[in-house]
């Protein structure tokens, strides 16, 4: 079973002659424990693509598997439930890493366990056990504001890792950081694609990190226009 | 976890400093309030403090507080004989102004016969008036002390006693000395008007050839006798015999000529109703606004806090929030801000109510109504923030 499927995946905004294709037949699957790259220019429908996945942004046309579970199929399922979906299944990372500024290392880490229905304690242990695991265990009662930006990055991974999602979507993860902490995020995705069998997808235009990653989808102009397999291979899309 | 709190704890300053500015206009509101009660209060002081039934004034009058009356002393024999009176006092009242180390100093003298009643509430320090002539018990508010003498009239007055809180329906302290002194301060002129006047009325009859010289002493005397008297009083009180009926006594009053009988409650109208009324609308509508003000900058201050927060809302909403999490997070510091704002004003009024120049009542049912309308105002003020908030996309999380 993969854990995201997409198929013939539309989204186009405004309507009549105002109508503008964000993205456009995207088709694609990948497996738990595979760490994928959107790569494209700016404009190109990168972020569109991740937020159709990530249930943020609805798709006009077009297939959404999510971990087996079928979320959208031309428009939301009727009866989904997209932010239970969101919490149980998908993790997000963002470009400036979105922690809460007003809330501890521990409690960034912890608000989305409890939002998911953990005890307060279930909670503590498993955030501390988490920023622990990434090095973090001297930082926990840190404000944001005191962290670096690779320890603010390695929050929010905890963060997003806290439920064991299936599905990780991080947006530009790397392009607040510089080289050696954007290689050590992607060191330390890879691991966590592995350890936790989670699919990670990474929306990005940082050539620095593509060695890093399984496969690299190639987006231009709303389209997927490639696809290259670093363990070799490399495909041509024709789509649309 | 408590966003609320959190959030507060991170940015406490920022919120400690709203919260004490919101508290200080909270304040201003409780004050109007006490001020408003305290009108009420001292307007009745001295109706309150008399216990009396009866009020005779001068006829088609509403004195002595809200019109001037002037009523002859000796009437008081005639109501005390009135079947269902069981005493009458005469009483006189005047606004006093002199300069004391040189600051005006202002009070209302209350004259009261010795042996009647109207006199001071209560002596809480020194002792009552005791002598005819020359003895002042002073109300607590004019800081005066026992023994401290003060001219008034052609004469020097020794306070000999303190009584509480007694004022005029300006809020003026009152001052209590004895009918004869009060008369003497009010209506006995010095004695150089008082040779002219003898003066004059001397050359006017002197004038009437008609009459004997035995006859031109005779009316001179009568003459002066009567414009130099100071028998007047600005009102009788009486107090009715167990079981007397008040409207039978006040029909029997309104019969005679030159008088009016006004109860207590006509008394306690007048002075509302007419005396205060627009002061107390005035203060209820000064409540009013800053209510509105007060629930303005609520508002205000909870949509800039949420706009502040757009992202970190964007974020939670991204991660599966539920929307109570969020609304809760809005609402809980709205309601907290009002709650300790409420407090602060309500501690700055506790500290400072006695030191206002005029009386301020805190009644505890006007300060249970105010937090009511304070929880329900940061309720609805929490609506804008909370409905910008629902508002958000979860999209908007992403992005730098």
């Amino acid at each position: 079973m993969y854990a995201i499927e997409i198929e013939k995946l539309t989204k186009v905004y405004g309507k009549g002659e105002t109508a503008v294709t964000a993205i456009a037949d995207a088709t694609f699957q990948i497996k738990p424990g595979e760490l994928v790259a959107i790569l494209g220019p700016s404009g190109s429908g990168k972020t569109t693509l991740l937020t159709a996945i990530g249930l943020i942004n609805e798709p006009t046309h077009g297939k959404v598997v999510i971990d087996g579970a079928t979320v959208a199929d031309g428009g939301w399922l009727p009866g989904i439930d997209l932010k239970r979906l969101r919490r149980e299944k998908l993790g997000f990372i963002f470009q400036a890493h979105n922690l809460i500024p007003f809330l501890t290392a521990l409690e960034n880490v912890m608000i989305a366990l409890e939002i998911n229905h953990l005890s307060r304690s279930e909670a503590k242990s498993r955030a501390t056990e988490l920023l622990g695991a990434l090095n973090l265990g001297h930082r926990l009662n840190n404000f944001p504001s005191a962290l670096s930006g690779g320890e603010a990055q390695r929050v929010a991974i905890a963060r997003a890792l806290a439920n064991k999602p299936k599905v990780i979507l991080a947006d530009e993860p790397t392009a607040a950081l510089d080289t050696e902490n954007g290689k050590n995020v992607m060191i330390l995705l890879k691991k966590l694609a592995l350890e936790n069998h989670s699919a990670i997808l990474v929306v990005t235009h940082d050539h620095r990190m593509v060695e890093g990653f399984d496969r690299i989808f190639h987006v231009d102009d709303g389209r997927i226009t490639g696809e290259k397999n670093n363990s070799g291979g490399s495909v041509n899309h024709e789509l649309g | 976890m408590n966003l609320a709190i959190r959030d507060i704890r991170y940015h406490r300053g920022r919120f400690i400093l709203t919260s004490i500015g919101l508290g200080l206009l909270l304040g201003v509101v409780m004050s109007m309030g006490g001020i408003y009660r305290g009108l009420f209060a001292d307007a009745l002081a001295v109706i309150d403090s008399t216990r009396a039934d009866i009020w005779v004034v001068q006829q088609n009058t509403n004195g002595p507080f809200a019109e001037s009356s002037r009523i002859p002393e000796d009437i008081k024999y005639r109501i005390k004989a009135v079947p269902g009176v069981a005493e009458a006092s005469p009483l006189s009242f005047q606004t006093i102004q002199i300069d004391r180390s040189g600051k005006p100093f202002r009070f209302f003298l209350i004259g009261y016969d010795l042996n009647g009643f109207g006199g001071p509430p209560e002596i809480v320090a020194g002792r009552g008036v005791r002598q005819k002539h020359y003895e002042m018990v002073a109300a607590k508010a004019m800081k005066m002390a026992i023994g401290e003498k003060i001219r008034l009239g052609l004469h020097d007055y020794t306070v000999v006693g303190i009584t509480g809180k007694v004022v005029s329906s300006g809020g003026d302290p009152a001052a209590y000395v004895t009918l004869a002194d009060a008369q003497d301060i009010q209506f006995k002129k010095d004695n150089s008007a008082i040779r002219n006047d003898r003066e004059r009325i001397g050359e006017n009859l002197g004038a009437i050839q008609a009459l004997a010289p035995a006859q031109t002493k005779y009316l001179k005397q009568n003459i002066a006798g009567i414009t130099e008297s100071t028998h007047t009083v600005n009102t009788v009180v009486a107090r009715l015999a167990p079981g007397a009926n008040l409207q039978e006594v006040q029909e029997r009053i309104s019969r005679w000529n030159h008088f009016r009988p006004i109860s207590v409650e006509e008394q306690t109208k007048i002075l509302t109703k007419g005396m205060i009324e627009k002061a107390r609308m005035q203060l209820g509508l000064f409540r009013a606004i800053l209510l509105v003000i007060s629930a303005v900058i609520i508002a205000l201050i909870i949509y800039t806090s949420t706009l502040d927060k757009i992202k970190v809302i964007a974020t939670l909403k991204l991660i599966g929030s539920q929307n109570r999490v969020i609304v809760g997070m809005i609402l809980q510091q709205s309601l907290l801000m009002g709650v300790i704002a409420y407090g602060i004003g309500y501690l700055l009024i506790l500290m400072t109510y006695e030191k206002f120049p005029r009386r301020i009542v805190l009644d505890a049912f006007d300060l249970q109504a105010l937090f009511v309308i304070v929880v329900a105002i940061c309720i609805i003020s929490s609506f804008v923030g909370i409905r910008k908030a629902l508002k958000v996309e979860p999209a908007e999380a992403l992005g730098g």
